[in-house]
């Protein structure tokens, strides 16, 4: 998708919801007519600009969840006390219009082309852009090695877990429960620290390649549980976004 | 407060610029630090945009909106 990467001038346009589809009790995927596409890279983001009827505008990043190729679409997490993603969860109808520009970013994004094997981490709605890197893993017929590590809240609150699923024979995924676990529960629990990194991170003479990405301290205890494994820490990109909803 | 990362800023800097920025390695005036634009730290919801070092937390690169023109201040890069 490099060659569609041309200069060209970053403008606000007006996307039509094409679908939606409810993940979690508080997590939502908007899929997005844009007539005006060029085609984005898998990690890639775009920006949301909501205006009120009294002119006040707020603006939002979100990531994009869909592969290249894909029809586009976000995946939103309703944040308490947010100004867009309530909106974005609760509101938005199908045939509801919005505004955004994209896709942005460029150093969170990975192609097939990129020598592996693949670690991927989330937490929580971390996880969007890395399935945007699952799936064109799967679209492009990479067979680089991957293996996932995902942080959630609860089982519940797992985000794609059927699509997930589905890579259950082709990459080594593994998921933690930080607040409660169901009876049955065989993965980990409790949050992600050095111990659990050391556990299912590649070794580091395998020079993994590395995209992180959840809230501020999530990423930081990974990122710095990664480099003290020995990782090369410009093999290790993170993507950080805030509670308040600044992403 | 939570601080972002400099992906945040990624469509900002593509208005201003023109061209994908978050990809771009920068360096620290104060202490050496370098690092993509995409790694620095970025503080939400102060009146323009401020990107600062992630080793030292100088400030990098400061980006405010003046009667609708974006001025660009990047005195903090080597």
């Amino acid at each position: 998708m490099e060659g569609t990467a041309v200069q060209r001038r970053l403008i606000w346009q007006v996307a039509t919801v094409a679908a939606v589809t409810r993940e979690t009790p508080s997590v939502r995927t908007i899929e997005l007519s844009v007539p005006d596409w060029p085609g984005h890279r898998a990690g890639q983001h775009l920006d949301v600009r909501l205006t009120a009827e009294d002119g006040y505008t707020a603006e939002r990043s979100y990531s994009i969840a869909s592969a290249p190729g894909e029809p586009v679409s976000i995946t939103v997490e309703r944040l308490k006390d947010g100004e867009v993603s309530p909106y974005l969860t609760e509101e938005l109808r199908v045939g509801d219009q919005l505004e955004l520009r994209g896709p942005v970013g460029g150093y969170f994004v990975w192609e097939a082309t990129d020598p592996g094997p693949l670690l991927l981490i989330a937490g929580g709605s971390g996880i969007v852009p890395l399935r945007a890197i699952l799936r064109q893993r799967r679209r492009s017929g990479s067979d680089v090695p991957v293996r996932l590590l995902y942080s959630s809240r609860t089982l519940p609150d797992v985000i794609y877990r059927d699509e997930l699923d589905s890579y259950r024979d082709d990459i080594s995924a593994s998921y933690t429960l930080t607040r409660t676990q169901p009876p049955d529960w065989t993965g980990y629990a409790g949050r992600v620290n050095s111990a659990l990194l050391a556990e299912v991170a590649w070794p580091a003479h395998k020079e993994p390649l590395t995209f992180v990405c959840g809230p501020t301290s999530f990423v930081e205890t990974v990122a710095e549980g990664l480099v003290h494994l020995g990782y090369q820490p410009g093999r290790v990109k993170t993507e950080r976004f805030g509670a308040s909803g600044g992403r | 407060m939570d601080t972002l990362d400099g992906n945040a800023l990624a469509g900002l800097f593509a208005e201003v610029f023109g061209a994908e920025m978050t990809n771009v390695t920068v360096t620290c005036r104060t202490c050496g630090f370098t690092a993509a634009i995409g790694e620095t730290v970025v503080y939400p919801r102060l009146p323009g945009a401020v990107a600062r070092c992630r080793n030292c937390t100088a400030m990098l690169i400061v980006i405010t909106k003046v009667r609708g023109v974006n001025c660009v201040d990047m005195l903090g890069l080597a």
